[in-house]
């Protein structure tokens, strides 16, 4: 029949319709279906109903992986910034925004593992997370923060150090994954490390206990050759 | 180079190209690449030989490479055969720089019409024999050639990255800053801009030289004043002309910024050239300068709807040349991405060719939910819902996050099935959308060939090309799946065909989901910053969703690549637009555009 396929495709709609009806009276008993707390089911892979979420008065949680301008992690144990001014970031970065100064010990002038001045040019970055998935010291993150609108596109948009730096506090609570990736890598480079000492302090104890059985042999003849002497 | 290679034997010809020896013996040379460098004078009989006795009809890929220590421009040409598939089939013709000509393959292949264009345009190579040979990116009021070695972008800092500014003294200078404004404009000679008038525009306004404007601002035909009645009345009798309209370059249409100068007799399409480039950044260019593993998440913002896919065909070129065969856990999750990205794409395609059509975005937001759910998946996995940069050489930037494949089973197995079946029960039985859709916009498989058109467009065409079969990449092999084909090659099939499309995408992922290991390595090697590519050149190519998308890549061994030119399905496809268009009514073109379904970050590049 002309036009039974019109009033199929409305059928489809009503049903959405009905649908976004239905869905949300089953919700009424449990304080309403717009909420933090369904806001995983509204948009999970069994959503029914209606599905656009009311930003900015609801916000859609993100992932751990989520990645936007990056921050640096500043050790709160050791009280220092991780980063050692390697470069690597500012090597990998794709739109060349990462810009550091390496300090330099003003005796000396050697290189210091430390970032004098760190900045990121936010208006350029592309948030693709190659520095933070290159950077060798777990020193530079994405963040989560994706409210970053100004009303000024030339100062505001240049993150220097103290812009950037987050405690590691931070960073564990948005990313508890990778963040125990992190302490299982400590531990084992601890790990590593005690082991490489206590192997050191062994090899050092046998060196020392045949030094001194060497001194000891040294000093035997001089002992034999006293009261040869 | 060329010396080098003129002194090798011809003897050297293999496979497919063996059989040309006889022919063109002395025209042919073997380069150090699998494939043939050939003489000018015999360039176009031997194209003609390749399409009409090796069956290679289909050509794909045309693009120029600028050696500049050689003082010599290369033409790179890509032969496809669509009927027995396999590997496309090289050439080469040489020129000197300075003086850049040869010969136009557009009588051959009528799909190089747009990509000598843009090699004219960006290179600088001219094409004796093209009856169109200007500007296609750039407009006419650029001075220079951008692909050209020695050209410098208005804010040059250094040739490649990593730039020497940023570290170890890397005090924060914008490029603002240090290049004042009026530094970086510069005009080709005897050009003014004051009186500029863009080609394409000068036949509209030639139409208006007929016409004054009266006190009141409006409109008069000319002949009405100056003809006898002088009080600019109009003829009694009916005068019909041509009409040149502009659809674009701003119009909700177009999808993005995308011109169509069309002309019409009454309603009907005489004539229809599209005009493109506002959304030119010389991502080639951009992508020269860059260090290998920084072009990964600029190939995100060619096609930014189907970004995994670019990201596929890139990895598959650079590994072509590094000889990295990615860990089986990796092949899995680069399947199974590229297939979601390929639904999300249809999706996406069809809820706007149901737009364009004037059902004002219920279909589309449908539609729109369903990709939402996979951009989801999408973000968990990479870290962004479209620029997802997720590819590396070797491998993926990081493993599945837990639950991440409970879900997309989820999908893949329960919800996307029903609702693809809802969206064709919705809208494929619909008279008014099979009214305006059936017959409009038809092309022949033969001019589908013809115009180097790819993907679904081709398919729809009846003629059933696709990578993943002719010339299977990555662990396509594995999979079982057909082919989607339809035979009218009209607006209607366009659509049909992306519906299929999406039902043979689920039937991969089922399986390939079926298969994945549950553990596994996810990098081949170890991880490195700069990635050391071995000199050479390789053209890798993946069944993106909007047709072949290739990645030409050079290599000289530095850590840049030395060129690297994309094969734009959504760019070459156009090609095709102008033919599909003529004899159709002004109102369908609209549709036509929507059901070729392009991305104007890949047209423009």
């Amino acid at each position: 029949m002309y036009g039974s396929g019109l009033i199929k495709g409305m059928g489809v709609t009503l049903k959405h319709f009905v649908e976004s009806y239905a869905e949300d009276l089953k919700y009424v008993f449990r304080g309403g279906r717009y909420n933090d707390k369904y806001i995983a089911v509204r948009q999970g892979p069994k959503a029914k109903g209606i599905f656009t979420v009311q930003y900015p008065e609801e916000k859609l949680p993100v992932p751990e992986n989520f990645r936007y301008i990056p921050f640096l992690v500043f050790d709160t144990q050791k009280n220092e910034d991780k980063c050692t001014s390697c470069g690597i970031c500012a090597k990998v970065c794709p739109p060349q925004c990462i810009w550091i100064v390496r300090t330099n010990d003003p005796k000396t002038n050697r290189p210091i593992p430390q970032p004098a001045e760190f900045y990121i040019d936010a208006s350029i970055c592309m948030s693709c997370s190659l520095c933070a998935e290159f950077c060798p010291f777990d020193a530079i993150k994405m963040d989560h923060d994706y409210e970053l609108s100004s009303f000024e596109r030339f100062n505001t948009l240049v993150f220097d150090k103290a812009r950037l730096t987050k405690p590691d506090t931070y960073h564990a609570a948005i990313h508890p994954t990778d963040w125990a990736r992190e302490l299982q890598d400590q531990a084992e480079a601890a790990r590593k490390d005690a082991e490489k000492a206590a192997a050191a302090a062994a090899k050092k104890a046998a060196a020392d206990a045949a030094a001194a059985a060497k001194l000891a042999e040294a000093a035997k003849p001089t002992d034999e050759a006293k009261p040869a002497a | 180079m060329a010396a080098k290679a003129a002194a090798a034997p011809v003897a050297e010809l293999t496979g497919p190209l063996a059989a040309l020896k006889d022919k063109f013996g002395d025209a042919l040379t073997p380069g150090d690449f699998e494939g043939v460098v050939v003489n000018h004078d015999q360039l176009i009989a031997v194209a003609t030989t390749i399409r009409d006795e090796l069956g290679y009809d289909y050509l794909t890929s045309l693009t120029g490479v600028d050696y500049i220590a050689q003082n010599e421009m290369e033409v790179v040409y890509h032969a496809l055969n669509t009927r027995a598939g396999g590997a496309p089939l090289v050439f080469k013709a040489r020129t000197p720089r300075d003086h850049a000509v040869v010969p136009s393959l557009i009588k051959v292949w009528p799909g190089a019409d747009f990509q000598e264009r843009e090699v004219w345009d960006l290179m600088g190579i001219k094409f004796e024999g093209h009856p169109n040979l200007k500007r296609i990116l750039m407009w006419e009021g650029f001075a220079g050639h951008p692909l050209r070695k020695d050209w410098k972008e208005a804010y040059y800092e250094q040739d490649t990255k990593p730039f020497d500014s940023r570290w170890p003294g890397g005090h924060h200078r914008r490029a603002e800053d240090r290049v004042a404004y009026a530094d970086n404009v510069n005009f080709p000679a005897n050009f003014d801009p004051t009186v500029y008038t863009a080609q394409a525009d000068a036949a509209v306004y030639e139409n208006f030289k007929n016409f004054y404007v009266d006190e009141h601002g409006q409109f008069m035909p000319k002949e009405a004043v100056e003809g006898g009645n002088g009080n600019g009345q109009f003829h009694e009798h009916l005068e019909t002309d041509e009409l040149v309209v502009n659809l674009g370059p701003q119009h909700p249409s177009t999808h993005g910024v995308f011109r169509m100068v069309v002309t019409l007799d009454g309603e009907k399409i005489t004539h229809l050239e599209p005009v493109m480039g506002y959304l030119h950044r010389n991502h080639e260019k951009i992508g020269e300068r860059n260090t290998y593993i920084q072009n990964m998440p600029f190939t995100d913002r060619l096609d930014y709807l189907s970004s995994m896919s670019n990201n596929f065909g890139y990895a598959l070129a650079v590994e072509k040349l590094m000889k990295v065969t990615p860990p089986e856990r990796a092949e899995y999750i680069r399947v199974i991405m590229a297939e979601l990205t390929r639904i999300c794409n249809h999706v996406w395609a069809i809820g706007f060719l149901l737009n364009d059509l004037g059902a004002f975005f219920t279909p589309a937001l449908y539609a729109i939910e369903e990709r939402e759910l996979i951009l989801d998946l999408f973000e968990a996995a990479s870290g962004s819902r479209m620029m997802c940069n997720y590819f590396r050489f070797g491998g993926v930037a990081r493993d599945l996050p837990a639950g991440w494949l409970e879900t997309c089973r989820e999908l893949v197995f329960n919800r996307l099935p029903k609702k693809i079946d809802e969206l064709d029960y919705f809208l494929s039985e619909n008279e008014i959308i099979r009214a305006r859709c059936e017959g409009s916009g038809t092309l022949t498989g033969d001019d589908a060939v013809k115009y180097s058109v790819a993907g679904p467009v081709l398919r729809a065409s009846g003629v059933a090309y696709d990578v993943r079969r002719a010339e299977p990449y990555s662990i396509y092999d594995r999979f079982e799946f057909d082919v989607a084909v339809r035979n009218h090659g009209d607006v209607y099939d366009r659509y049909l065909i992306r519906l299929d499309e999406i039902r043979q995408s689920l039937r991969i992922l089922q399986q390939a989901l079926k298969q994945i290991p549950e553990t596994g390595e996810i990098q081949a090697g170890k991880k490195q910053y700069s990635a050391r590519v071995p000199a050479g050149q390789a053209y890798g190519r993946v069944e993106g969703p909007k047709g072949e998308l290739g990645f030409y890549v050079v290599s000289d061994g530095t850590a840049n690549p030395y060129r690297y030119h994309i094969r734009a399905p959504s760019f070459i496809n156009l090609t095709a637009l102008g033919p599909m268009s003529v004899g159709q009514k002004i109102a369908d073109v609209v549709i036509i555009l929507g059901s070729i379904d392009i991305v104007l970050g890949e047209t423009d590049r």
